[in-house]
């Protein structure tokens, strides 16, 4: 299925569920890069990743996924990633590594280089705001990407 | 069905097993099995605590927004609590009946999500050791050798989820977090132009539910005796049916039969359902256990889903899901299918069904009528019911004079297969447990029988640093004798 829209070379994937505390750091920062896009970049949100985000990968030059995370430094990690399946528990959870061994699987070619922009989380509860210590890494981390783009090379 | 999970005697000299999924935040699922002197599995316990706090989330929010909010409860199954949340809130603007446009978007909406999340479960299980977590090598190279046959089912899988998706975001007017239902009926039609754009590729989704029906079969014939066997627990089943005892998941009554297909009570109103189920409470499960009144706490405990829904509906409306049917039944040999592998078939026959109902909705209308709500007299009281993809789910709430949620209740599709997955774990761990030390087929073999019912473990949040599965051997003294972690490599370590 195609919407029909071009398609900008650097894609930025966040995704989280808004109503569970810090895991709503991903679409924060959705909501922060909406505000002024990025030129030539898609910005894309989701709840979580699932195997059609395999396709939203097709014809980019980088990809840029952002989730939070409780095993990172602080403020955040960039990390590149590898295409990796997942070996989980239930079908529910799916890493950006995950997604790009989708894409090996069903394009049959290497995806785009691909990173992993990880902002470091404190708590989840549903119902619960965001931390104030994981808006200040949110606010670390979306100054990075407004003034050292890492996908300043293909946008 | 058995009383002593729950009700073993002399608890403290059991010997404690614990299997444990870490996930990277503080909900995470839990398996403990109890062992008795005699080394039998006395007790099984499958711990969920992602559903803590659903109620009060919603309480305190005006029944308005609750289509909308209670799609953040889940990360998997989204649309399914929109529906449900809808249905309940038709009830409190008095809205009896839909508009016919209303009523066909919600339901293409409902199929198309049903669809894409059958097709990710069939796609992340055409991995054999996903499915089946063979040890047996034999076994294992002739499911191998089916699934190699058809290189290109990766592909469907994610083509198929990608059409249910696009379905989801035509309908509700977002690809996250739609507004499509709202309370007595939908905030807008289907255009022309959106409905051509899904009759598109109908005809080819519907081309590979065929196939995917006629693949999951195939690996089930291929070992019949052990599919039959694994993890088989004889159940009551529960489900919605249409008013001519037809497959349904949208709207209609509610079916309950026993384990011999003899019916407890059938075409009930769900408004009503307080009436016929009941919750129990234990101190070691944030999550309840429902049972059928009518049969007590101890033998009312019942399945839900793809496995009771094909076994409990007459018959399929559409031809091709109503042919599979047939020969499905023909399993149970007059009597209901009690194969708790037999859910991976019964979710392809439901697969099946849906697009060929899509395909019926695509040529209809009504789609792009523009009568959209109706409302009535408010209610202080809404009641919502639907067959969600996991299974029954319902939303109930009750509202103040201001329109605010003064009372919620939810019970979700994995609340009503509780028992179900502790009773197949304990069927399972019984078969595979030497009674010493903890072993990697074991391992396999308890998240396999999990997994068949497509349980929702890891709902709503996603952050990174989760560990899938971590196995304890812990004695009755509380001392651990034996563990086993399985990291998201796939990789298992002993770690004592």
């Amino acid at each position: 299925m195609n919407h029909g829209a071009a398609v900008a070379p650097v894609l930025v994937l966040t995704y989280g569920n808004p109503s569970r505390g810090d895991d709503a750091l991903g679409t924060a920062m959705y909501d922060l890069l909406e505000k002024n896009p990025p030129l030539n970049v898609d910005l894309l949100t989701d709840f979580q990743l699932q195997i059609e985000h395999a396709t939203d990968l097709r014809e980019r030059e980088y990809v840029l996924f952002v989730d939070a995370g409780i095993n990172c430094e602080e403020p955040f990690e960039l990390q590149r990633l590898s295409a990796r399946k997942d070996d989980s528990f239930t079908t529910h959870a799916m890493s950006p590594a995950s997604v790009l061994s989708v894409y090996q699987q069903i394009y049959r070619r290497e995806p785009p280089p691909a990173y992993l922009l990880t902002i470091r989380a404190y708590k989840f509860g549903l119902g619960k705001e965001m931390s104030s210590a994981a808006g200040e890494n949110l606010a670390r981390a979306y100054e990075y990407l407004v003034e050292e783009p890492p996908w300043a090379a293909h946008a | 069905m058995t009383s002593a999970l729950e009700t073993a005697e002399n608890p403290e000299s059991l010997k404690r097993i614990v299997i444990e999924p870490l996930t990277r935040v503080e909900g995470h699922g839990k398996v403990t099995l109890l062992q008795g002197k005699n080394r039998n599995i006395r007790q099984a316990r499958l711990h969920i605590t992602e559903f803590r706090g659903f109620e009060k989330f919603i309480q305190g929010r005006p029944y308005w927004e609750l289509p909308v909010l209670v799609q953040r409860l889940c990360g998997i199954c989204p649309v399914s609590h929109h529906l449900a949340a809808a249905k309940a809130t038709d009830m409190i603007v008095g809205a009896t009946e839909l508009t016919p446009t209303a009523e066909k978007i919600r339901r293409l909406m409902h199929y198309g999500q049903t669809l894409q999340s059958h097709a990710l479960h069939f796609f992340h299980l055409c991995s054999p050791d996903l499915l089946f977590g063979f040890d047996d090598e034999v076994r294992h190279r002739n499911i191998v050798g089916v699934i190699e046959d058809s290189p290109e089912i990766a592909t469907q899988g994610v083509m198929m989820r990608k059409y249910g998706q696009e379905i989801i975001r035509v309908t509700s007017g977002k690809r996250v977090h739609g507004t499509g239902a709202i309370p007595g009926g939908i905030n807008k039609g289907l255009s022309r132009e959106e409905v051509d754009y899904l009759r598109k590729d109908i005809a080819q989704n519907l081309s590979w539910a065929q196939t995917a029906v006629e693949l999951v079969k195939k690996v089930f014939y291929e070992e019949l005796d052990y599919h039959m066997d694994f993890a088989r627990i004889d159940t009551s089943m529960m489900s919605m049916v249409n008013d001519d005892g037809s497959f349904e998941l949208y709207h209609g009554g509610l079916r309950a039969r026993d384990s011999l297909g003899k019916e407890i009570f059938d075409h009930i109103d769900y408004t009503n359902y307080t009436e016929y189920l009941r919750e129990s409470v234990k101190d070691w499960s944030y999550m309840k256990f429902p049972f059928i009144k009518a049969r007590g706490e101890e033998e009312g405990w019942y399945r839900v889903g793809p496995l009771a829904r094909v076994n409990n509906c007459d018959f399929f409306s559409t031809p091709l899901a109503e042919a599979q049917r047939q020969e499905f039944k023909s399993l149970g040999d007059g009597l209901p299918v009690q194969s708790t592998m037999a859910y991976h078939w019964a979710r392809l026959i439901e697969t099946l069904h849906c697009a060929e109902a899509i395909a019926e909705l695509l040529e209809d209308p009504d789609l792009m009528g523009k009568d959209l709500r109706t409302k009535g007299e408010l209610q202080s009281v809404g009641t919502g019911v639907i067959e969600a993809p996991r299974g029954t789910l319902f939303h109930h709430y009750e509202i103040d004079g201001d329109g605010i949620v003064s009372k919620a209740s939810l019970i979700v599709s994995t609340t009503n297969n509780n028992q179900a997955m502790n009773e197949s774990i304990r069927k399972v761990a019984n078969q595979y447990l030497d009674g010493k030390r903890l072993s990697e087929a074991l391992l396999n073999q308890v998240e396999v029988a999990i997994r068949a019912y497509d349980p929702c473990l890891s709902c709503a949040t996603h952050a990174i640093g989760k560990m899938p599965m971590e196995l304890n051997l812990v004695d009755a003294g509380g001392q651990l004798v034996d563990r086993l972690e399985k990291r998201t490599t796939g990789q298992i370590d002993r770690t004592i």
